[in-house]
């Protein structure tokens, strides 16, 4: 098990009562730091910045909710997303502010007395807590056995833990969609949270991994405003996902004049030209990450000069090859061409013959038209 | 079948051809005719339905269409029954088609409704073959659909009449020997010259047609003083002096099988190792690119229309003329012979020879307009308003450059050109161009000699 | 379904099952044609039926001066749209990229905002050519339901990638997968209407230019 984390509160029921301000504060967490992450939040969400003090008075008097972070099929990716920081950043913190009571990796407890804390946050917030999942997990009529945690399938887990939940928090593109667990051929028959899901709202917040401001901003949005953020057709909250990649970059301007790299060692990879043709995925994909980037904003793999993948897309593992453009399709289009050019072949020589059998029997039928026919015709 | 027809037909001359009475009278049929129709399909064909798009540009090509407005006179339209037929057997989807019921079927009475179509308001000079974007010959296909038409009854009278009279009398006006006969002394008594007939071995066998042989005796004449003046040997043929070929205005390929053999027979009957088709565009065409297909066998002598051999003694300097027309002269290339034959610079050629003031037409050669006559428009009394309207495309192509007199190569067209420009009241004259070279032939001491002079 | 299923529906299966259409069809319609074979041609030529076929296949690209004056409009709309057609198709990027997956050979593409603008020229044009074909007494008299079908085919393969290129319908993959069903519609439909002039316009001018070539006429 991972060694606690010394700011990381116990999972204590009692910490429930602390209120988000007063954590911040105990933690050495100045107003001013406290209130340029609010405004981030505010601009993030879309809000007008007259909105951040609203958010920081809501943050400050909300109370830490408990939340229990479930892992199934997954490579936990997504907590190193979360986790990985360099210093102690807002982000980081902001976890300090949930109670999470609930989370395999992280957690100091193991075994019997693991599933008991997932128990107890579960009876003594009833109705209240999140759920947040990451990966994918065997769905109904997949043998359960491919994935379970303390001989609980993976199916009975999600169901018994989201019965009393408030919502459902979908973290990553495994829990969202599927993921690469449900890459074809999908092995282990898993689904995506919402497809098991029905009766509870369920936020995915895709990404292989997500932009931890991401899962921090959805979060800090239900705490602030205690309700569920606007969502796209996917479930995806808008105020992170309304805007594709390819709109928001910044090697756009390449794209619109028609300036690609078509290698990554040529001269336009070397430019920094658009990456379309070694198969960038940025005008389908839908995500934060031109805006808010990675590593504390350091930068962001279009910025590195790799094509965007799509992993904030469902089916992005199946939707073609990584380094084929947008426009290519899956699957072997020549093959296919020769099986039909064989068929075709087949059929046109088939109808040709015919069609030849026909013009040349009328040929050999021919009436030979005499002067004698035309005569009874005057 | 065919053969036993021909050679029947051939050698009689001065009588009418006695009829094949012991093969029982087959009737024409729908049936009959979309088997011929049938017959004609082939890759071109497939090549010309798959690929029109309805841009209906072959109708700017059509003097029928131009001049009349209507667009039922577009060329492509004009196949409709044999695209349909060839949709419906001739392709994969429409066999398809075909078989659950929703083709449209070609009746009887659609092909007598595109009668009409393909016979008065179609000369196939081939002029939207020529501006088709994609390419569709359509007056090779209309000449395929002419078989369907004969063979389903639907042949218009007038060239019904005109095929009849080739087979039996060995003209389509029904001209005999006789009356050739009689041309002949008067251009042996006129000229001093002798008119060779039946001669052995002669270099080329001279055809005529009866329309010139009727209309503008002058040609037979002409060719006889040119001919002595470049020193050809030359011959006519009693058995056969006509050079036109109804079967191939009709659309009979039987017929025109027919007529040819005659042509053929002929031929080599005397030995003779050219053949020299008259100004007649249609006779060229038959004799020169349909007759050997028509027999389905090459021939061994050649073909030549007689502005070809005239442009061939004057390259080769056997043709000395002095003066020249002052007059301003344009030309009309008979569309048989230009575009659809490709003689288009000899007859340039002899005009330098003769004419001061030569002025071509804006349009000629290969994108010629039409008399309006061709195609057996002209033997299709039904046809005559449909014939005079497409002629005002011509005329408007004269009036753009306002000749003296116009030259031509053909006698249809030139009998057209006659009758036009007089309808319209414009005074000016048509000429042939052979009768042209004739008067400036530089004779020679010999020649005045003969004379008497 | 969600637009990324439309998409990988539309990239995926219905892909393979148009491309396989449209192979089987047109080859079939190929052969058809070609099995029907010419006649022997006994008459002696005056020039080469082959080298008059060839030229005339390129030929008829330029309208003679008389064709222009008659029908100025379908000269030049007819034109425009069709270079922007082919335009849009080989030189666009993402196609050249489609064509070099399937085929393994690519060429230089144009910079996307020239096929952007293209694209509009080929939208008004096809616009033009519907108004002239409704307008036009020889185009309506002729135009068959199928002439406004194929029409309206094509029309909405330009319409559909000028839409997903200026990303006018949301989201993204929503667009480009309507875009990729109205080219497949495009491809599915194409061996059995007038759309076939695509390839056998080049036979039908070979045949045209080798009948006139034959007689020494280049047509």
């Amino acid at each position: 098990m991972a060694p606690s984390n010394p700011q990381w509160p116990n999972p204590r029921p009692a910490a429930a009562h602390r209120t988000l301000g007063e954590s911040l504060r105990r933690n050495g967490v100045s107003r001013r730091g406290f209130l340029k992450f609010c405004a981030a939040t505010a601009s993030m969400m879309a809000l007008p910045p007259s909105m951040a003090p609203a958010i920081a008075q809501a943050l400050e008097r909300a109370r830490r909710p408990s939340v229990i972070w479930l892992s199934f099929q997954e490579c936990t990716g997504c907590t190193e997303s979360l986790t990985r920081s360099f210093s102690p950043t807002v982000e980081n913190l902001i976890l300090d502010t949930i109670s999470l009571d609930y989370h395999h990796t992280l957690q100091a407890a193991a075994g019997e007395a693991a599933e008991h804390a997932r128990e107890t946050a579960m009876r003594e917030n009833a109705g209240e807590y999140l759920v947040v999942v990451d990966g994918s997990l065997p769905g109904l009529g997949a043998n359960p056995g491919y994935s379970t945690i303390a001989g609980i399938s993976n199916y009975d887990m999600l169901m018994d833990t989201v019965a009393d939940a408030a919502a459902v928090i979908a973290v990553g593109t495994c829990a969202a969609f599927g993921g690469l667990p449900k890459a074809d051929p999908n092995p282990s028959g898993a689904v995506a949270v919402q497809d098991l899901v029905k009766d509870k709202p369920v936020i995915n917040v895709s990404g292989c991994p997500p932009l931890p401001m991401v899962i921090t901003g959805v979060l800090a949005q239900y705490l602030t405003f205690g309700k569920l953020p606007e969502l796209d057709e996917y479930n995806r909250p808008l105020a992170f996902f309304g805007q594709s990649i390819h709109d928001r970059c910044y090697r756009r301007p390449f794209y619109d004049k028609g300036l690609f790299a078509e290698t990554f060692d040529d001269e336009g990879a070397t430019k920094g030209w658009c990456l379309y043709r070694l198969g960038c995925k940025g005008p389908m994909t839908y995500n934060a990450c031109a805006t808010m980037k990675w590593n504390g904003g350091t930068s962001w793999p279009v910025e590195a000069g790799a094509p965007c993948l799509g992993c904030s897309e469902p089916d992005f593992w199946d939707a073609g090859g990584f380094y084929d453009a947008l426009s290519v399709p899956p699957g072997n289009t020549g093959d296919t061409l020769m099986m039909a050019g064989v068929v075709g072949a087949a059929a046109g020589i088939g109808a040709g013959l015919a069609g030849r059998k026909l013009a040349k029997s009328a040929g050999s039928d021919h009436k030979t038209v005499t002067v004698d026919e035309l005569e009874q015709k005057l | 079948m065919t053969e036993a027809v021909l050679t029947r037909d051939t050698g009689a001359v001065e009588t009418p051809l006695e009829t094949p009475l012991e093969t029982p009278v087959e009737s024409f049929s729908l049936a009959r005719g979309l088997q011929a129709l049938r017959e004609e399909m082939d890759a071109p064909v497939a090549s010309f339905f798959s690929s029109c798009v309805h841009c209906g540009i072959c109708a700017t090509a059509c003097p029928f269409y131009v001049e009349t407005g209507d667009p039922k006179y577009t060329p492509i339209h004009k196949l409709e029954p044999m695209r349909i037929l060839w949709e419906n057997e001739f392709t994969l989807w429409g066999r398809i088609k075909t078989k659950l019921g929703w083709d449209k079927k070609v009746t009887d009475e659609m092909l007598a409704e595109w009668e009409p179509l393909l016979y008065d308001s179609c000369s196939m000079c081939g002029r939207c073959s020529m501006v088709c974007p994609v390419g569709n010959d359509i007056q090779y296909m209309i000449r395929k659909a002419r078989e369907g038409m004969v063979a389903s009854g639907h042949a218009p009278e007038g060239l019904v009449a005109a095929s009849v009279r080739a087979v039996k009398t060995g003209s389509p006006m029904g001209l005999q020997w006789k009356t050739l006969d009689v041309q002949i002394k008067h251009v042996e008594t006129s000229s001093g010259l002798e008119v060779p007939i039946d001669k052995q071995g002669a270099d080329y066998l001279v055809l005529l047609s009866s329309m010139e042989i009727i209309n503008f005796p002058e040609y037979l004449e002409a060719i006889t003083k040119i001919f002595a003046h470049a020193g050809v040997s030359w011959t006519l043929s009693q058995q056969c002096f006509e050079a036109t070929n109804a079967g191939i205005q009709i659309g009979s390929k039987d017929i025109a099988a027919a007529l040819v053999q005659r042509v053929v027979d002929a031929a080599a009957a005397l030995g003779v190792k050219n053949v020299i088709s008259p100004e007649c565009g249609h006779a060229y065409t038959a004799i020169r690119w349909e007759g050997p297909n028509a027999i389905k066998r090459a021939y061994p002598f050649k073909v030549f229309h007689i502005i070809e051999v005239l442009d061939q003694l004057r390259a080769e300097g056997r043709i000395k003329t002095e003066g020249k027309e002052d007059d301003r002269l344009s030309l009309h290339d008979p569309c048989n012979l230009a575009r659809k034959s490709g003689v288009i610079q000899q007859q340039r050629n002899l005009m330098d020879l003769v004419a001061e003031n030569f002025v071509d037409l804006k349009e000629h050669g290969k994108y010629q307009w039409c008399c309006g006559a061709g195609g057996g428009v002209s033997s299709n009394e039904r046809a005559e308003e449909l014939k005079m309207a497409a002629f005002k495309k011509k005329k408007a192509q004269i009036e753009e450059v306002s000749p003296d007199r116009m030259v031509t190569m053909c006698a249809t067209c030139r009998t057209q050109l006659e009758e036009g420009l007089e309808e319209y009241t414009m005074d000016i004259p048509v000429v042939g161009l052979t009768e042209l070279i004739a008067e400036h032939l530089v004779e020679s001491d010999e020649e005045r000699g003969v004379r008497g002079e | 379904m969600t637009s990324m299923d439309f998409l990988m529906l539309t990239k995926g299966p219905l892909f393979q099952l148009a491309v396989a259409i449209f192979a089987i069809g047109m080859l079939a319609r190929m052969i058809e044609i070609f099995a029907l074979g010419r006649a022997h041609n006994y008459a002696a030529p005056r020039g080469s039926a082959m080298a008059g076929g060839l030229r005339t296949m390129y030929k008829r690209f330029h309208t003679d001066p008389g064709t222009f004056k008659a029908a100025p409009f379908d000269v030049v709309v007819g034109t425009i749209w069709h270079i922007g057609f082919i335009v849009a198709l080989l030189l666009f990027i993402p196609h050249v990229e489609l064509i070099k997956s399937t085929f393994g050979i690519a060429w230089p593409a144009l910079p996307n905002p020239v096929v952007d603008a293209v694209t509009a020229i080929t939208i008004l044009g096809l616009l033009a050519a519907l108004v002239h074909r409704l307008s036009h007494p020889v185009k309506r008299f002729l135009s068959t339901t199928e002439d406004y079908l194929i029409w309206g085919v094509t029309f909405l393969v330009m319409l559909t990638g000028y839409l997903a290129y200026n990303r006018l319908i949301n989201p993204y993959p929503l667009a480009l997968g309507i875009h990729i069903l109205a080219a497949e519609i495009f491809l599915i439909v194409l061996p059995f209407t007038k759309l076939t002039h695509i390839f056998t316009a080049f036979v039908a001018r070979y045949y045209n230019g080798a009948i006139f070539g034959r007689k020494g006429v280049q047509s």
